[in-house]
Parts: structure tokens; C-alpha cells; sequence
């Protein structure tokens, strides 16, 4: 009953009815769903996380330096996840650095898919010996390993978290660049694309509103890759002192600062990692779920 | 097939030429004029100066300098470097190894346990392993391997002492290094105790650097294999009654392969970026900790002739699978 709604809501009102029916195929997924749960945490963390740490984040207490966590021997409630060799607050310092992953993940993400998805275009639409240069070009980029490519622009633009991301951004483009213009050139064949020409619309309305919209589904799935590829490059740089610089708790950062406690202090280097980790992964299978949401040859089977 | 491979080694000329210009363009695009970074502390007089800016052809028109460093390259002259000023091409050959050595362990690694993965978790589809091990693989392909390689130091060389923390060998052994292969070299050299204490040493970078590979492999063999499996040749194999482990072995797997081994040549980048981390963790003497090192101490000719001899390389590996691809699957001319 319910089903025999949504699909007559679907002849209906187009766009409404889609977007019910991602939902419906997402929901299934199970472990998209709890990715998509603990995402929430983080962002709701990237917002408002001053406000719910427990201390400042650069608040040191000197009387509790490289103290363990709570269920370790000499751990108390007051720093939960013990404290770095500053006394600084872990838990504190990870909650107020998830705004840093958030926010790396957000820039990359509309900058590199807002420039990939106009360059794509382009060469999808243009005349062979442009559309020729343009791919050239992202061959190029491409042909350097994208951390490396990342860290000489670091050093070339002076290391900072800021620079961090637009190096990021610019070498997760070529893929936004790919994958716009094969799904343009796929799509520029087909019927309706023609009938819109012969109807009179414009190259750039046929790009924008004829053909992007139904080029979207394998864009929005590489977003939720790149997010998770910043969060882990951006934090690699802070990993490798090229990032966000100290005292920033940015979560790569945390980890640099932490390396030569290793040994001694674990929770240190522990919990920015988890930190890490656990976000990647959510933001991964939230991927996951989108790509079999959004891939029709997945439904019918 | 013929016109095929010229047609790739065609587009081969343009990347490598923009390649080498945005290499080129590094060097002075850096902060710091790169002669007063060469003086250091002590500065230099003004005529020094112009000598060395003629020296090095910093007082040439940009194109010329271009074509002076492009025609350069083509020989094998990539400058020398700032800090322990030899050629920048005899030290990138000269760590190569190390590097290569590491990244074909990492490789071998990531195939002997992810092809099984993949092809055990498509067997068992939807069943409890495959969601083991698809998950495993997930999280692996998610990991931040910087992280992971501190978390192996502080379980396996802290608490167990079982591996050493850096290097590639005990500095106990000392002998020649004919191959650069530190695994054949120690073995050659006959020292007792060389080969295992080489061994110890490449344990730890071998499985960080092979934990991403590894995932990718695992899930992308194990979607080839669920393709495979539904086409109708396995089902006729089936009714013929072959055995299921001939079928999955022989006739699924090899047609699955086909995708396995692009996505493996494509991991060369990728583990190219990571020996990068994974060398700078381990102090593993290879290319990825040269040029962070160099980077940090603006040695510029080597950050810049490092970089373009790295990607000339990922280009000729990219180059070498198309090529394959080329030849294992006949639709892929055509196009």
C-alpha cells in the first residue's frame, strides 16, 4: 500500500518522488544507515563542539600532565581520555577537532566538484581538440601521486591548513573532471538531448539543466569518496607537519605532536587515530550506500 | 594493434612535456630565491651572485631556461642537489630500491590475501564471512595508515619487542649492496643473522604499506567475481557438473582477473603516496622519505627531479597496463 503511494507520488512529482525513492533503497542498507548516524554526531560535534567539551581545548593543566584515561590506574573522571604531555584535555581536543575534518571535507568537496563538474562539462560539450587539452591536462595532474602532488604545493604555498585544502582540492579535480565528461559524452547521444537541441535550448542550457541533472548520480558518490579522501590527506599532511600547525587540535596534527610518546602514553596516539578512523569509515559507507541507492542495475537484481 | 600502441605512446609526448613543465615551474614558484637559499646564512656578494645565476641559467629568458632543463632531462641531468650536491638522478637510482624493494612486498601482500578475500567473500555471498571480511576490508580501506603503522611500533616493537622500529637492517651488519635489495643482498652476503634481522626489518612497512592495496584488491575482486558468477557460461559450466571449486577457480576467477589487474596497476600511485608516510614512519631509506626530507629543507633541484621522475613513473606503469589491457581484452582496440 504504502509502495503503490510513493511510486504514484513518483508520476506524480518527479522530484520529490526520487528523492523517496534513494531514501527508500538507502534506508535498506544497514550499515549506510549507521553511517549515516555516526556522521550525524560529527557534524552536530563540528558545530557545536566548544560547547560540549568538557574543557578548552588549549587549556593546560600542569599538575596533569600525560594522565591515562579514566579506567586506567591514575585516570579521573575530570579528563576522560587522559591528558598529552601539555595536559591538554584528549577528549576536549578531539571533540573541538572534528570542526577541522568537517570543514577540510566541505571545502574540498564543493571546490574540486563545483571545478571538475564546470571543466567536465566543458570538455564533454566542446570541439575534439579542446576537449583533447582539457583531458591532457588532467592526465598530467593525475600522473603525480596525489599526497605528493599535495606536499610540494604545501611548500609552495607556506604549510597552513588553509593551503592544506586548496592543494587537496586541487588534486581530487581530475576525478570530478572524468567522471562529468564520460557521463556527459554517454548521455549527449541520447534522445532527449537532441530534442532539447532541436527545440532551441541553448549549449548552456543543454548542459546545466538538460544534461547535469541526469549525469549527478556517480558525481554524488565520488563526493562522498573525496570527503573521506580529504579528511585522510588533510590529516596526513598535519601528520607529516605540513597541515594545521600545533596548537591546532586538527586530529593529524594530534598525532604528530603525540609520535614520540608511543611508547610511554598510548591514549595519545590511540584515540586521534580512532578518531580518524571511525569518521572515514562512516563517511565510507554512507558512500557505499549512496552508490547502491543511486545505481539502477543494483535495484533490479 | 599496432595503431593502438602508437596511439597511446602518442599521448604518451604531450603528458610527459607538461609533466615536466609543472615540475619545472615548481622550483620557482617556491618561496625564496632559490641561489639565496643555496648561500644560507652567510648570504652572497653581488657578483657571486650574478655568477651563479648565469651558473645555473637563472638570467635566461623562462622558455630558454625551459628548453635548457627539458633537453636536460632527456639526457639524464636533472641538476644536482643543494644539500649533498650530487646528481639528483644517480641519488634517486641510488634509493630507488629501497623503495621498490618495499613496494613489491607491500604488492605481494595485498595479492596473497586479497584475492582469497575477494574470491571467498563472492563464494559466500551475503553470508557471514562475506560480511566479515567486506567489512574488514572496509575499515582497512578507510584506515589512516599513518596511524595504523604507530599502532603496529607500539603493540609489536613496544609491548612484544618482536620488530624493530626503523631502518632496513641491524647496524651490526655491514656489506655490499649489489642489488639494493636489502632481502637478497643479506642473503648473499652470507653474514648470519643478516638475512632474518632483514627480514624483521621489512615485517611492519610491508603490512602498513599493503593494508590499503590489500582492501582495494579484496572488494574489487570480489565484485568482478559476483559479474562473473551471474554470466551464463558459469551456469552451463554448472550444468555440465563441473566441481564449484574448478568453476570458481578456473572460470570465474580468470575472466574476474581482468579488472583485478587494473585496479592493481593503479595502486602503484597509491602506494607511491603511501610509501611516503610509511617511509617517514619507519626511517626506511626509499624515495618517499627523500623528498620529504628534501622538501623540508628546500632542496629544491631534488623536490623538483624527484617529482618528475615519480610520475614519469606512474605514466610508464599506467602506459604498460593499457598496453596489457590492450592485449588480454581485443574490445578495448577498437575504441
Amino acid at each position: 500500500m504504502d509502495d503503490a503511494l510513493s511510486s504514484e507520488a513518483a508520476m506524480v512529482n518527479d522530484r520529490p518522488g526520487r528523492l523517496r525513492e534513494f531514501w527508500f533503497y538507502f534506508r535498506e542498507n544497514r550499515g549506510a544507515m549507521i553511517g549515516l548516524a555516526i556522521f550525524a554526531v560529527f557534524t552536530f560535534l563540528a558545530l557545536f563542539g566548544p560547547w560540549v567539551a568538557p574543557h578548552d581545548a588549549t587549556a593546560q593543566f600542569r599538575d596533569a600532565t600525560l594522565q591515562p584515561p579514566v579506567w586506567q590506574d591514575g585516570g579521573t573522571w575530570t579528563h576522560i581520555l587522559g591528558t598529552d604531555p601539555l595536559g591538554r584535555d584528549m577528549l576536549s581536543r578531539l571533540i573541538v577537532g572534528a570542526r577541522f575534518s568537517f570543514f577540510v571535507g566541505v571545502f574540498v568537496v564543493c571546490i574540486a566538484a563545483t571545478g571538475g563538474i564546470i571543466i567536465g562539462l566543458i570538455a564533454g560539450f566542446s570541439p575534439k581538440w579542446l576537449d583533447s587539452i582539457i583531458m591532457r591536462i588532467m592526465d598530467i595532474v593525475l600522473a603525480f601521486p596525489s599526497l605528493l602532488l599535495a606536499l610540494v604545493l604545501v611548500a609552495i604555498l607556506g604549510p597552513s591548513l588553509t593551503n592544506a585544502m586548496i592543494a587537496i582540492a586541487i588534486v581530487l579535480q581530475p576525478h570530478y573532471v572524468r567522471l562529468t565528461r564520460a557521463s556527459v559524452m554517454s548521455e549527449r547521444q541520447k534522445d532527449y538531448v537532441t530534442s532539447a537541441r532541436v527545440a532551441g535550448a541553448g549549449t548552456m542550457r543543454l548542459m546545466f539543466v538538460t544534461v547535469l541533472p541526469n549525469c549527478l548520480a556517480p558525481i554524488i558518490v565520488q563526493a562522498a569518496l573525496s570527503f573521506s579522501t580529504a579528511i585522510l590527506d588533510a590529516a596526513a599532511l598535519g601528520f607529516l607537519g605540513m597541515g594545521a600547525q600545533p596548537p591546532t587540535p586538527e586530529w593529524g596534527t594530534m598525532l604528530a605532536e603525540a609520535r614520540e610518546f608511543i611508547l610511554r602514553a598510548w591514549w595519545v596516539v590511540t584515540f586521534p587515530g580512532i578518531a580518524i578512523l571511525v569518521t572515514v569509515l562512516a563517511i565510507n559507507l554512507m558512500g557505499d550506500g549512496l552508490r547502491d541507492a543511486l545505481d539502477p542495475k543494483l535495484k533490479r537484481s | 594493434m599496432l595503431n593502438y600502441i602508437l596511439g597511446r605512446l602518442l599521448t604518451f609526448i604531450p603528458t610527459f612535456i607538461g609533466v615536466t613543465l609543472i615540475s619545472f615551474s615548481f622550483i620557482r614558484a617556491l618561496p625564496g630565491d632559490p641561489i639565496q637559499v643555496m648561500a644560507g646564512e652567510r648570504g652572497v656578494s653581488a657578483e657571486r651572485y650574478a655568477e651563479l645565476s648565469a651558473q645555473y641559467g637563472f638570467d635566461q629568458p623562462i622558455y630558454v631556461q625551459f628548453w635548457e632543463y627539458l633537453t636536460g632531462v632527456l639526457q639524464g641531468d636533472l641538476g644536482n642537489s643543494f644539500v649533498t650536491k650530487r646528481p639528483v638522478w644517480d641519488e634517486f637510482f641510488a634509493l630507488f630500491p629501497a623503495t621498490l624493494e618495499l613496494s613489491l612486498f607491500a604488492m605481494i601482500f595485498a595479492i596473497l590475501l586479497g584475492l582469497p578475500a575477494g574470491v571467498i567473500a563472492a563464494v559466500n555471498r551475503g553470508k557471514f564471512f562475506d560480511r566479515a571480511l567486506m567489512s574488514t576490508a572496509l575499515v582497512g580501506y578507510s584506515m589512516p595508515i599513518f596511524w595504523w603503522a604507530l599502532l603496529l611500533i607500539i603493540v609489536f616493537s613496544g609491548n612484544l619487542q618482536w620488530t624493530p622500529v626503523s631502518g632496513r637492517i641491524d647496524l651490526l651488519y655491514y656489506f655490499p649492496n649489489p642489488t639494493g635489495f636489502m632481502i637478497i643482498d643479506s642473503l648473499a652476503s652470507g653474514q648470519e643473522g643478516a638475512f632474518t634481522s632483514a627480514v624483521r626489518h621489512l615485517v611492519l612497512p610491508t603490512i602498513v604499506l599493503g593494508t590499503i592495496p590489500l582492501a582495494v584488491i579484496a572488494r574489487q575482486t570480489r565484485s568482478a567475481m559476483l559479474e562473473v558468477l551471474g554470466e551464463d557460461y558459469i551456469r552451463t559450466a554448472r550444468a555440465k557438473g563441473l566441481s564449484p571449486g574448478r568453476i570458481n577457480g578456473i572460470h570465474a576467477l580468470r575472466n574476474a582477473l581482468i579488472p583485478v589487474i587494473t585496479v592493481i596497476g593503479l595502486s602503484v600511485g597509491t602506494l607511491l603516496a603511501g610509501a611516503i608516510l610509511t617511509e617517514t614512519i619507519f626511517s626506511w631509506p626509499g624515495i618517499g622519505k627523500w623528498m620529504v626530507d628534501s622538501i623540508f629543507r628546500r632542496d629544491y633541484p631534488v623536490v623538483q627531479g624527484g617529482l618528475l621522475l615519480i610520475a614519469v613513473m606512474v605514466m610508464i606503469v599506467n602506459l604498460t597496463i593499457d598496453m596489457l589491457y590492450g592485449v588480454i581484452n581485443p574490445k578495448i582496440r577498437k575504441r
